[in-house]
């Protein structure tokens, strides 16, 4: 218990010292450390209350009714937590943290390549660990996050990182893990510019577009096939989605489009396809659920599309799928999606508000997201074996007004949870007590 | 070489027919006519109400002499007999572009904010300087065809701008010069809510805009004319002239109309409007106008719903729209408002009368129809004495034809324009078309003959097996071939007959193996019109009833105010009282009447809120919803502009916001200026007009902004001042001076110009009007405090504010309140500094402080944003939930009348499911003055009833496919939100 308040003190005052520094990576884990009495949501639908949560060498070693089991914890840091909850970290998938710092500036944006065929292009190696946006995630429980690349048809290759690294390799938790595909859109939007109505209307491209994507995969395989002595990169890289060592996530969210991906996921033999986005996922559950496609479901803080819709799709979206039987997860995508990420618990608790249980909202934002990005064998849950990737809070993490974090640990590092946001908030407060 | 001969000799005819009186001849004899002519036996409308069962109609010299029962014949005259015929005035279109072709639009780069022409007025798009008569040329490709459509006058106008100079009265007459087709050089003067495109120049680029730019030409105009001006200024000379004639509008929408039948009322203008078809509406604002109207006939077709996915798209207003729009001219001529029929919006000519017979089928009187084609449309113009009607002395404009005008059977045989015949179908026309049946070696064969009178199609079919058949019919000569029914044979079999009575065709048969023979068909008996045509005739199709709004989630019949008593609530007061167990509410007349324990009331609905919590509405202070501009950036500074003139009370996210527990909401003017334009303080009462959301009495406040939006640093823009936040504080303290002028030469007593901008301005100065200003950085929001101080005002509120921790204190030595946003950040540089601490800090110094959203989306949660301040600030939950409520309404000065549960204000109030800063919370009734406008229950209720309704809506559209009537691809709407620089970027 001292060497932790050590920590703090010393990372305070590493803080005060170099004030605009971001925050300092925490050291790994020395001792064993003992989370005595909190409240703890597994993240796979089950509560412990009153619970022992053990880790040592960044590893959950028990998770147990505190009353039922004796284990000796004299050895070990403990951290006494009585009303409090513990969760798993949670985990933002589809995301371009690190890839992009302020919107507006387009010299800190690393998020889009040129050219609309690139599964070639890694998101990994432009993740900027340094990012201030990102320091201001764990404060709110948000420890992971699907590094993600954007536009063009195929976007690229994803990476899986934990939020407290020095440098992308050491931030990596599952490299190359997905490459993304921008399915067509079958309507288009009115050039309002050229005096056409706003309106959307059907693309007359749809079709082509998708055959132009279905060309690219059977050229690609063709060329798997062949002897590859001229190297062709964008083929090279889809590969993993083809031979499935990487899971091939389509951001699509009409029925026709999701109806049309998942047969082109079949056509194409991919074992692990997504659908990210999936707004109309709704409508055709029974052909996801046939072919046990999970979805990373659009940003629940969204309007509806079009006026006639229930004020509150967006918020019961997920409970329609949820009880429809698919695998859901929650993501921050759309406007200013990078800050907005550290509202992911927000989220999932608007989705309680609107009829999900609230341990099965919390899977959407921790065991789904694990088990759809292929992580879940190490985070996503309190469970023995897998990494100590999870966090204290004073309350209940989903309701904004009692998510106040105590304590955050990735891989059993015990984080800051300050940032330059905390500093500036510090500073200001004790100039006015002059 | 012939191409020449021939325009020589369409000149010299045409001099031939029309050269004037004191023309010198040279070419021959001077050949006078003096006859007159005479159509006899005929049914005459002289006017719609006036109409002469075999009658005589007497023309001379292009006008008409006499209309009657007994006219007396000169000898001198050519008699027509129009026995069986009906003589109607030609129809008469006062919105037409008629000869005119239209401008090229001028394109650039980068924004133009000064005038391009000199000698004008200072902003371009104002041009009553233009006279159509100087762009007119007949054309008389489209002459025709309106003729062909029943037209003989047009009032043309050149359709660009938004002042748009004089139109010109044309008669479409192809035999005759410009000398007798100008019936007035200048007829009416034209508006749109559209700019030239004959200018870049910048102003104004929002409608808003163009609404205070009209006032102020109004303004300038009288200055002008009362010779205050030394310049010239062409186009004030030319608007003044043009006072004097018709004032007409292309509004375009009911909406519009009645944002500029109050901008014709600030100016003195009686506008005639050109509406949008949608009328039927808000036809009770819209008879208030007293205008009249001028109605496009463009229903809209179908939608091809046969794609399910596509069918989940169509849009219920949509649907609706498609249902009820063809009733609009019924419900407008029910209420008596004067309106004509425009071809504006339609393809083509032709495309009128099949509109117009749907809207006759819809309940149109015909009457009513004819009206709005000939004597309205006549009395728009000023005009009713010369044309619209056959009256004695008007000119000789009419159409013959076989009948009703109406009908979709009747023949138009002639249209005479100024006395000009112009034949559309020979009135020897004979009608062949109906269902035959003949016999040739030994088949028995069915003919049908259906289509255009003059163009009739045929069909032939035997043994129930149709035949390849193709008929012509000319001068009387009917020729038809059909295909045999022996499939291997190539050959046809050809008929030939001479139509004398048209219900018999007989002739010469030629069979396919050449033979010769004659063929006798007679036609069967009164089958002209299919049954299934005839019901759908008679029966007026079924109009849905229209909502209030008339969209998704309208109300059949607008909530009421009611008593009510809520039992059991947590009330969160906001008083002193703080939060409330167990407390009951009573609402009377719209108001708060008790609070307190075991409340009763004899009549009160009862609402038990034994378990739920009870609060004020939440207030939004910075909000884009509910209007249909945002930005008016085309100037550094337009402070003459009001979101109050562009309120859109149909805004589904008034809906959704109710359902998110807003009951009002600042809508104010985007960031894209220094100097923005007035804000609108509204409540959200769903369903009503937009006069009836905007507070009585309402505080004046006016959006300023400072930082990278009016620098225009995110968008390529390097030619407006000020590009610095150093030109920022300098273009203050010039308008300011300059307000401080204005203040002093209006109290000298000398005549002053009225500038709108600068009495906004003065305002301010003289606090009578509020600043919200949009700001980021502490340096600006400074130097705004210091600016406001040297000219002795308070800045009242600085909204976003995100970096107001670093000077509490001085806002608050200023006395500027702030409202921020939660937890927004980081998109874009001078955002580096906003951290989710910033309220708590402001709240702990003394600020007055609010959350708000600028965001449609976010609007509907904030008290889940102003619990953020609990969670990142440490706030307490009463003060949390104040800066959604009560603080809000303080900044707005309207915390006399909401923001808290007290006795004697507003009943404006929310049930909540939970406490009401939870995340699991929700709202569950939303009421503005006793008025319940969100209710969950009733909510689930709509939401059937509008499934019911598209269903049904989708079958009709479905069956209407299958009848072979027009579809068009569907629409579906977009989500368009506005934010403060909409305009550019959706950043913030």
């Amino acid at each position: 218990m001292k060497k932790i308040n050590n920590y703090i003190i010393t990372a305070f005052l590493l803080c005060t010292t170099f004030l605009f520094a971001q925050q300092t990576p925490a050291p790994k884990q020395t001792k064993a450390i003992c989370i005595m009495g909190a409240t703890a949501h597994i993240g796979n639908g089950e509560v412990i209350e009153n619970s022992i949560i053990i880790f040592n060498n960044g590893k959950i070693e028990t998770v147990a009714d505190a009353r039922l089991v004796k284990i000796d914890i004299s050895n070990m840091d403990l951290i006494k937590a009585e009303g409090k909850h513990v969760y798993p970290g949670f985990i933002v998938p589809n995301s371009t943290l690190g890839l992009g710092e302020i919107d507006a500036v387009r010299a800190t944006i690393d998020s889009d390549e040129l050219g609309s065929l690139n599964p070639h292009i890694r998101s990994l190696i432009a993740y900027n660990t340094e990012s201030k946006v990102i320091e201001t995630m764990r404060p709110n429980g948000v420890l992971l996050a699907q590094i993600t690349p954007q536009g063009g048809r195929i976007s690229g290759t994803s990476s899986i990182v934990h939020l407290d690294a020095w440098n992308w390799e050491d931030a990596a938790v599952k490299v190359d893990d997905g490459i993304h595909i921008n399915w067509p859109r079958p309507y288009t939007r009115g050039r309002w510019w050229r005096g056409e109505p706003s309106h959307l209307k059907p693309n007359k491209e749809y079709g082509k577009q998708v055959e132009e994507l279905a060309n690219f995969f059977k050229q690609s395989k063709v060329y798997q096939q062949s002897t590859k002595e001229v190297k062709n990169l964008p083929f090279e890289a889809l590969a993993k989605v083809t031979n499935g060592s990487a899971k091939l996530f389509i951001h699509v969210d009409d029925a026709k489009g999701i109806t049309d991906a998942t047969e082109f996921a079949k056509a194409n033999d991919i074992a692990n396809m997504v659908i990210v986005g999936g707004y109309e996922a709704y409508k055709v559950t029974d052909l996801l659920k046939q072919n046990n496609i999970p979805i990373i479901l659009n940003r629940v803080h969204s309007r509806p599309n079009s006026d006639d819709e229930d004020y509150d799709l967006p918020f019961k979206m997920a409970k329609k799928l949820v009880d429809s039987g698919i695998v859901v997860a929650l993501q921050a995508n759309g406007d200013m999606e990078r800050m907005n990420s550290r509202n992911l618990p927000f989220y999932a608790g608007t989705c309680v508000a609107y009829g999900l249980d609230k341990e099965e909202a919390l899977k959407l934002i921790t065991s789904n997201t694990a088990k759809i990005l292929g992580i879940d064998d190490t985070f996503g849950t309190l469970e023995s074996g897998k990494d100590a990737t999870l966090f204290i809070s004073e309350g209940d993490a989903l309701d904004i007004r009692t998510n106040k974090l105590i304590k955050a640990f990735v891989q059993g590092r015990n984080l800051s949870l300050e940032s330059h946001q905390t500093q500036l908030s510090k500073r200001y407060s004790e100039k006015y007590q002059e | 070489m012939t191409r020449r001969l021939y325009l020589l000799m369409l000149f010299l005819f045409s001099i031939t027919i029309s050269a004037q009186e004191y023309f010198p001849k040279n070419d021959g004899v001077k050949t006078t006519n003096n006859h007159y002519t005479a159509f006899t036996n005929a049914k005459i409308y002289v006017s719609p109400t006036q109409i002469i069962e075999n009658g005589t109609l007497l023309i001379k010299d292009g006008k008409v002499v006499a209309t009657g029962k007994s006219v007396a014949i000169p000898k001198n005259s050519i008699v027509i007999d129009a026995s069986n015929k009906s003589i109607y005035p030609s129809f008469i279109d006062v919105f037409s572009d008629f000869g005119i072709s239209k401008p090229e639009r001028i394109s650039g780069r980068g924004a133009q904010y000064d005038a391009s022409r000199e000698g004008f007025y200072w902003n371009d798009h104002i041009r009553p300087d233009q006279n159509a008569i100087d762009f007119y040329k007949y054309d008389e490709k489209s002459a025709s065809d309106l003729r062909k459509a029943g037209f003989g006058v047009v009032n043309t106008h050149l359709q660009d701008g938004i002042i748009r100079g004089t139109g010109t009265l044309i008669a479409l007459t192809p035999n005759s010069t410009d000398a007798s087709r100008i019936l007035e050089n200048k007829s009416a003067q034209y508006y749109s809510t559209r700019k030239s495109v004959q200018s870049r120049q910048s102003y104004p680029n929002s409608l808003m805009g163009t609404m205070a730019l009209l006032r102020q030409v109004h303004y300038d105009a009288k200055w002008y004319a009362n010779g205050n001006v030394n310049n010239k200024d062409r186009a004030l000379e030319a608007y003044n002239t043009n006072k004097s004639l018709v004032q007409i509008m292309d509004a375009g929408s009911k909406i519009n109309a009645l944002r500029f039948a109050k901008v014709g009322k600030e100016t003195n203008t009686e506008f005639v409007f050109v509406g949008g078809g949608d009328e039927y509406e808000n036809i009770i604002e819209i008879k208030a106008t007293n205008a009249s109207f001028i109605i496009p006939l463009n229903f809209p077709d179908a939608f091809d719903v046969s794609d399910p996915f596509l069918a989940e798209g169509a849009g219920i207003a949509d649907l609706r729209a498609w249902n009820q729009k063809p009733a609009n001219p019924k419900i407008l001529a029910e209420n008596n408002v004067p309106f004509s029929f425009t071809l504006k919006g339609l393809d083509a000519a032709k495309d009128l009368m099949p509109n117009l017979q749907k809207a006759i089928q819809y309940g149109l009187g015909k009457t009513k129809a004819l009206e709005a084609l000939t004597t309205t449309p006549a009395k728009i113009l000023g005009k009713e004495n010369s044309i619209g009607s056959l009256k004695n002395g008007a000119y000789a404009n009419f159409l013959i034809t076989s009948g009703d005008v109406f009908d979709k059977n009747t023949i138009l045989y002639q249209n005479w324009v100024n006395g000009e015949k112009h034949e559309i179908h020979p009135m020897s026309t004979k009608d062949i078309r109906g269902d035959y049946n003949f016999t040739l070696a030994g088949e028995t064969y069915d003919l049908k003959i259906s289509g255009d009178i003059a163009k009739p199609k045929a069909s032939v079919s035997s043994k129930d097996k149709k035949l390849g058949t193709i008929l012509s019919f000319k001068d009387d000569w009917l020729n038809i071939s059909f295909t045999s029914t022996d499939t291997t044979s190539k050959n046809l079999t050809r008929l030939v007959s001479k139509i004398s009575n048209p219900k018999i065709l007989s002739g010469k048969a030629i069979l396919p193996n050449g033979n010769e023979t004659s063929f006798y068909a007679k036609r069967a008996e009164s089958k002209e019109v299919s049954e299934e045509d005839k019901k759908e005739e008679k029966d007026t199709p079924k109009v849905f009833p229209i909502t209030y709004p008339n969209e998704a989630y309208g109300f059949k019949t607008l909530p009421q105010q009611e008593t009510i008593l809520f039992k059991n609530a947590t009330v969160w007061t906001n008083e002193a009282e703080g939060i409330l167990e167990q407390t009951d509410v009573l609402v009377k007349d719209g108001k708060i009447a008790k609070i307190g324990n075991n409340l009763k009331h004899g009549n009160a609905k009862i609402v038990d809120a034994t378990g739920k919590h009870l609060t004020t509405g939440i207030i939004d202070e910075h909000s884009h919803i509910a209007t249909s501009a945002v930005n008016e950036s085309g100037q550094n500074s337009s402070a003459e502009v009001s979101i109050e003139d562009v309120i859109d009370a149909e805004d589904v996210d008034i809906y959704r916001n109710l359902a998110g527990g807003v009951t009002s909401i600042q809508v104010l003017h985007g960031s894209a200026n220094p100097i923005g334009g007035r804000s609108a303080i509204i409540k959200l009462k769903w369903g009503e007009t937009a006069d009836n959301l905007i507070y009585k009495n309402s505080p004046k406040f006016i959006k300023f902004a400072l930082g990278e939006n009016v620098k225009q640093s995110n968008w390529s823009s390097f030619n407006r001042f000020p590009q610095t936040r150093m030109g920022v504080e300098q273009m203050f303290i010039d308008y300011f001076t300059r307000a401080q002028e204005y203040i002093a030469k209006k109290k000298s007593g000398k005549p002053y110009r009225k500038d709108v901008e600068l009495e906004v301005l003065a305002e301010i100065l003289n606090e009578e009007r509020f600043i919200s200003c949009h700001s980021y950085v502490q340096s600006e929001i400074n130097m705004l405090m210091k600016v406001a101080e040297k000219f002795n005002f308070k800045v009242n509120t600085f909204t976003h504010i995100l970096e107001g921790y670093k000077l509490a204190d001085k806002m608050k030595e200023h006395g500027a309140g702030g409202s921020t946003f939660s937890d927004w950040w980081a998109y874009k540089y001078e955002v580096n500094d906003a951290i989710p601490q910033n309220a708590a800090i402001m709240h702990n110094n003394g600020v007055t402080v609010a959350i708000n959203s600028d965001d449609a989306e976010m609007s509907r949660r904030l008290n889940q944003e102003a619990a953020k301040s609990i969670k990142y600030g440490g706030v307490s939950e009463e003060d949390a939930w104040k800066f959604i409520t009560l603080n809000p309404a303080k900044l707005l000065h309207i915390d006399d009348r909401v923001g808290s549960i007290k006795v004697g204000k507003d009943a404006d109030l929310v049930l909540w499911s939970d406490h009401p800063l939870s995340i699991y919370a929700k709202a569950e009734k939303t009421i503005i003055e006793g008025v319940t406008y969100f209710d969950i229950e009733r909510d689930l209720q709509l939401r059937k009833e509008m499934k019911a309704e598209k269903n049904e809506l989708l079958n009709r559209m479905l069956q209407a496919k299958n009848k072979g009537l027009k579809t068009i691809p569907i629409k579906k709407k977009g989500n368009e939100t506005f934010h403060c620089d909409t305009e550019a970027e959706h950043i913030h």
